[in-house]
C-alpha cells in the first residue's frame, strides 16, 4: 500500500511536469511550425532555437496586470480558468504511456490510475471542460465572450456524441473499456492497431477530437474575426494563459488518446520484444518514447491542420456534426457490429490479423463511396441558397 | 428579415472538401522545407535581393573639409527651404570674413526627410544619409548639433537625379 501510494505520487508528479513542460514546448513548436509553413523562421532568439521562448512568455504573463471587468461575476470569473484547466489534466491520468517499470519493490504500471472504467472516465471528464469555457463566457458579462461560450457549449456537446459513437466501435472490437487492455490487445501486429480494422472510426474520432479541443477548423468559441477573442475576451495575465494551457493540455490528451485507442498506445511496431515480460528499464524507456513519438505526431497534425484550414461557419459546423458525423457514426457502428458478429459468432474467427484485415476491407468498402460520393458538396456546403423574396 | 446570400453553384466534381483539405495540407507541408524569407535583422541588414537604396533619405550628415571643419558657410539656404522648419542656423564670421555656423541644429523629429537641404546646399555640406537606426533613450537626443552631424559616418544619399530617373 505504501509502495502504491509513493509510486502514484511520483507518477503524478512526473506526469504533471511532463505535460506542463510539454505544453510549453508545444506552444513554441506551434509557433515554429506555423512560421515554417509561412516561409518564416519563428521565435528563435530566446535560448537555443528559441526553446526558452515559453519561459519568457510565461514570465511576461505573470507580470501582466490582472483585470476584472466591473460587471463580471467575480468568483466564477476566477473559477472559470481553473475549471477548464483541471479536466484537461485529469483526463491524462488513465492513459497508459509505457511498459510496466520493474523496481526493487515491485512492478509499477506506467499509468497514473489504471481505472477499470478507463475510457468511460475519459468521456465523463473531457465533457467537463466545456463548463470552464461556458462559465468564462458567461461570467465576463460581455456579449462576445457570451457568444463564444455559447458556441463552445453547442459545439462540444454536438461533437461529444459523434466522438462517443466512434469509440463505441473500438469498445465493441476490444470488448473492454480499460485502456491498458485496449493497448494490450493491439500489440500483436501492426495490423491489429485499431486504425486498420476501424479506419473510419478513427476518421470520425479525429474530426470530433479537433472540435472537442476547439482547434481550427472548429475554433468557433474563439473566432477572433467575429468575436474579438471569444470566451476569453475579458481575461488577462495568467488567467488568460490558463485557457491556453488548458487548450494545449487538451490537445496533448486528445493526441495521446488517438495514439492509445487507434495506434497501439505504447506498442513499438514490427517487434514483439516490447510486449511481454520480463520487463526492463530499457523496455520502459523505449515504449515510453514510442508513445511520445505517436503523441507528438498527432500534435503535429493538430498544428498542421490549424495552419492549413480556414474556420467553419457556425451553421456548417452544426451541419457537419449533426447531419454528417452522427449518422455516419451510427451507420458505421451498425456495419461494424454486424461484421464483428458475423466473423466472430458465425464464422468463429478469433481476433487476429486475419480478422483485423477483413474489417479493414469492410472499412475501405465503406470509405470509397463515402469519400467519393458523400464528400462531393455535401460534407461542408456553402451557405444555403436563398432567393430574395 | 433573413439576409439573402447569393450562392454560386459549382459543379459537384469541384466541391470535394476532403480532397481540397488534403491538397492544402500537402501545400503547407511542402512549405516547411522551403527557403525562408526572414532577414535576421540585427545580424543581417540586407540580403542579395534586398538592400537599402542609395537614394534613401535618412538622418543627416554634415561633411567636413581637410581640417575637419564643417563645410557649411552659413548661407542660410537650408533653413530657408526646409518645409518642416527643423533647421536652426546662427551664422558667425571669423577675422578673414569667412562665414561659418555658430549654431547648426537639426531637429530630426520635425524633419520630414525631403532632402531639400541637401539639394539646395551650394557647398555640398549638409546631406541626408543612407541610415535608419536612430534609437535614443531621450527625446532631446534627436536634436542633432553641428558636432554630432559632423561625426556621422554613414554614406550620404545620392537623391533623385532628374537626368537619371531610374538611378542607373
Amino acid at each position: 500500500m505504501t509502495f502504491f501510494l509513493i509510486a502514484s505520487i511520483v507518477k503524478l508528479f512526473v506526469v504533471f511536469n511532463v505535460i506542463m513542460v510539454g505544453v510549453a514546448l508545444i506552444t513554441w513548436f506551434e509557433r515554429r511550425v506555423c512560421a515554417w509553413m509561412q516561409d518564416r523562421l519563428g521565435p528563435n532568439r530566446v535560448g537555443p532555437f528559441g526553446l526558452l521562448q515559453p519561459a519568457a512568455d510565461g514570465l511576461k504573463n505573470m507580470l501582466k496586470e490582472e483585470t476584472y471587468p466591473a460587471t463580471a461575476d467575480r468568483w466564477l470569473f476566477i473559477l472559470a480558468p481553473v475549471i477548464s484547466f483541471v479536466p484537461a489534466l485529469l483526463t491524462f491520468a488513465v492513459i497508459p504511456f509505457g511498459a510496466p517499470l520493474p523496481t526493487k519493490w515491485g512492478e509499477v504500471p506506467l499509468v497514473v490510475a489504471d481505472l477499470p472504467v478507463g475510457f468511460l472516465y475519459i468521456l465523463a471528464i473531457s465533457s467537463l471542460g466545456v463548463y470552464g469555457i461556458v462559465l468564462a463566457g458567461w461570467s465576463s458579462n460581455n456579449k462576445y465572450a457570451l457568444l463564444g461560450g455559447l458556441r463552445a457549449s453547442a459545439q462540444m456537446i454536438s461533437y461529444e456524441i459523434a466522438m462517443g459513437m466512434s469509440t463505441v466501435a473500438v469498445l465493441l472490437l476490444m470488448g473492454n473499456v480499460t485502456l491498458s487492455d485496449i493497448v494490450a490487445k493491439q500489440q500483436g501486429s501492426i495490423f491489429l492497431w485499431n486504425v486498420f480494422p476501424l479506419a473510419l472510426a478513427y476518421f470520425i474520432f479525429t474530426v470530433a477530437a479537433f472540435a472537442e479541443t476547439n482547434r481550427v477548423p472548429f475554433d468557433l468559441p474563439e473566432a477572433e474575426g467575429e468575436l474579438v477573442a471569444g470566451y476569453h475576451t475579458e481575461y488577462s495575465s495568467m488567467k488568460f494563459s490558463m485557457f491556453i494551457i488548458a487548450e494545449y493540455s487538451n490537445m496533448v490528451t486528445a493526441s495521446a488518446l488517438m495514439a492509445t485507442l487507434f495506434f497501439g498506445g505504447w506498442d513499438i511496431p514490427f517487434t514483439a520484444w516490447d510486449n511481454a515480460a520480463p520487463w526492463s528499464v530499457l523496455k520502459t524507456v523505449a515504449t515510453a518514447l514510442a508513445f511520445l513519438a505517436k503523441t507528438g505526431f498527432f500534435i503535429f497534425v493538430y498544428i498542421w491542420v490549424r495552419w492549413t484550414l480556414p474556420r467553419f461557419r457556425y451553421d456548417q459546423l452544426m451541419a457537419l456534426g449533426w447531419k454528417v458525423l452522427l449518422p455516419l457514426a451510427l451507420v458505421y457502428l451498425t456495419v461494424i457490429a454486424t461484421a464483428i458478429w458475423y466473423l466472430h459468432d458465425q464464422l468463429g474467427w478469433i481476433y487476429d490479423t486475419r480478422f483485423a484485415l477483413t474489417l479493414f476491407a469492410v472499412n475501405m468498402a465503406l470509405a470509397i463511396p463515402l469519400f467519393l460520393v458523400l464528400d462531393r458538396g455535401r460534407l461542408v456546403s456553402g451557405s444555403v441558397e436563398r432567393r430574395s423574396a | 428579415m433573413a439576409i439573402t446570400v447569393k450562392v454560386l453553384r459549382r459543379p459537384v466534381s469541384e466541391t470535394s472538401y476532403l480532397r481540397a483539405t488534403l491538397k492544402g495540407m500537402a501545400l503547407t507541408f511542402s512549405h516547411i522545407f522551403r527557403k525562408k524569407v526572414t532577414m535576421q535583422y540585427p545580424e543581417e541588414k540586407g540580403t542579395d535581393d534586398w538592400a537599402l537604396s542609395s537614394r534613401w533619405r535618412g538622418t543627416h550628415r554634415m561633411l567636413t573639409d581637410e581640417q575637419g571643419r564643417a563645410k557649411c558657410v552659413a548661407c542660410g539656404l537650408c533653413p530657408q527651404i526646409c518645409p518642416a522648419n527643423c533647421i536652426k542656423l546662427v551664422p558667425g564670421e571669423d577675422e578673414q570674413g569667412n562665414r561659418y555656423p555658430l549654431i547648426y541644429e537639426i531637429d530630426e523629429f520635425r524633419c520630414v526627410f525631403c532632402g531639400y537641404c541637401q539639394e539646395v546646399c551650394p557647398e555640398e555640406a549638409i546631406h541626408v544619409g543612407v541610415h535608419y537606426e536612430n534609437a535614443e533613450y531621450e527625446r532631446d537626443r534627436f536634436v542633432y548639433d553641428l558636432e554630432r552631424l559632423c561625426a556621422q559616418t554613414h554614406p550620404v544619399s545620392t537623391l533623385w537625379d532628374p537626368s537619371d530617373p531610374k538611378g542607373e
